[in-house]
């Protein structure tokens, strides 16, 4: 198998372990790279949907929106960004927030409007202002599908993050792109194999959120 | 704006010529997506055991960024249209899969039963009844599958300028024509935005009896 070779060899090299180039750096990189837009991203989707979603207006526009963002190319937005703005975090950041924030969006919506009324009508007969309904009532029980939403996002910035190496960054990409001009496959497969591992890194980080925050009656249902 | 349209020669195509390419770049894999995953969407639902395996398969599949996907293409099938639809057709798996799955399993077992007491036989009912109600949930599937397919060829060009429109990015860096980048992101964001009207439209052809006002 070509590519496990290429994996054998790419980890196995004790030179790809430190410095500015090695494997370390990079993963951490990445990782701030992946935070920040996933928290600009939620910082943006999540009130916009939860509010929405709990008044039940807007959901045309907000579907308007987040068919607008998922058409908008993410790398580009990339390029496009760097020739305007120039080499920094900007230009990374943008491309990566308006393609996190569709799904997170949606799905919130989606999530809040899923809720079962009755026991939101319950909660406001008992009294319960609109604030309580929204975060005692219909948070807890939509909470599994809006885990899924920041989930998807999450996975795809990590994925899409790569990009980033194309304007000089740093990142996982990094390996990719420059084993791409080097001919150094090694290097493009190892790059490869960092990132997916990443995903499904971000898999279990979620699932294991879900495990710990989503009350075990609505689990269960 | 001047030169917005103007290509340089180098991309060996006119501005139309570069839409027709990423059209067919990214909707072949769509189409072949679409293809490979009725099958799969039939066998998960008749075998629930296979549904949580298939959908582990290729989230994992999703998670490997495009751009390494096709590197690592390069060396079986060379720096060509087909690198880049191949992880395309793979991704439109992840969004298809599930969609189809949910909209078959949507149909009520009271029309099912009805149709096995008309006399239809699996296949026919599999076709006539199970599909038809299926397709709102998966014109939605395809229209997510459409869109990100579109606006991932433009990665393409980061191996020997096999991306289409996205070719138009390189050549704005090395030509310092910026109107260009603008350009690209443009039509390809346009494109993105008709295909999905049109698929919403091809909704309402198939499905004369849902309401009209969900435009979602």
């Amino acid at each position: 198998m070509n590519v496990l070779n290429f994996i054998h060899a790419f980890f196995s090299d004790s030179s790809h372990w430190h410095g500015y180039d090695g494997i370390p750096t990079r993963v951490w990189e990445h990782i701030q790279y992946s935070l920040k837009a996933l928290a600009y991203a939620a910082l943006i989707g999540l009130p916009i949907g939860l509010i929405t979603g709990h008044y039940g207006r807007g959901g045309n526009t907000l579907a308007l929106i987040a068919t607008a963002g998922r058409a908008l190319p993410s790398f580009g937005l990339l390029v496009l960004m760097f020739i305007w703005l120039g080499f920094g975090m900007l230009p990374v950041m943008i491309p990566l927030v308006i393609l996190a924030v569709p799904p997170i969006l949606v799905t919130t919506y989606e999530a809040m409007r899923s809720v079962d009324p009755s026991p939101v009508d319950a909660a406001r007969g008992m009294g319960m202002p609109e604030s309580r309904v929204l975060f005692q009532v219909e948070l807890p029980v939509a909470l599994p599908l809006i885990l899924s939403g920041l989930r998807s996002a999450a996975i795809q910035i990590v994925s899409t993050a790569t990009i980033a190496a194309y304007v000089s960054l740093g990142g996982l990409g990094r390996y990719i792109i420059d084993g791409l001009y080097q001919k150094n496959y090694e290097k493009v497969v190892g790059g490869a194999t960092l990132v997916a591992a990443m995903a499904l890194a971000t898999l279990g980080i979620f699932w294991v959120v879900q495990r710990l925050t989503v009350s075990p009656g609505v689990r269960g249902g | 704006m001047s030169g917005f349209f103007d290509i340089p020669s180098d991309l060996q195509n006119t501005y139309f010529g570069l839409i027709g390419l990423h059209l067919r770049e990214a909707l072949i894999p769509v189409l072949a997506g679409l293809l490979v995953s009725l099958p799969i969407a039939q066998l998960c639902v008749r075998f629930r055991w296979l549904y949580p395996p298939v959908l582990g398969v290729t989230t994992i599949l999703y998670a490997i960024p495009s751009l390494a996907f096709f590197v690592v293409l390069i060396d079986y099938t060379g720096q060509t249209e087909t690198t880049v639809m191949i992880p395309l057709a793979v991704y439109s798996l992840v969004v298809l899969v599930p969609a189809i799955v949910d909209g078959v399993r949507s149909v009520p077992a009271a029309t099912l039963a009805a149709a096995t007491a008309m006399g239809l036989s699996p296949v026919r009912r599999y076709f006539q009844v199970q599909l038809p109600i299926a397709v709102p949930a998966i014109i939605a599937g395809l229209r997510v599958a459409t869109v990100s397919s579109i606006s991932l060829v433009s990665v393409g060009m980061l191996i020997g300028n096999q991306g289409a429109l996205g070719n138009l990015l390189n050549d704005a860096n090395i030509y310092h024509r910026p109107e260009l980048a603008v350009n690209s992101v443009v039509t390809t964001a346009v494109l993105a935005i008709l295909a999905d009207a049109l698929l919403v439209l091809v909704r309402r052809v198939l499905t004369p009896w849902m309401p009209k006002e969900s435009t979602r």
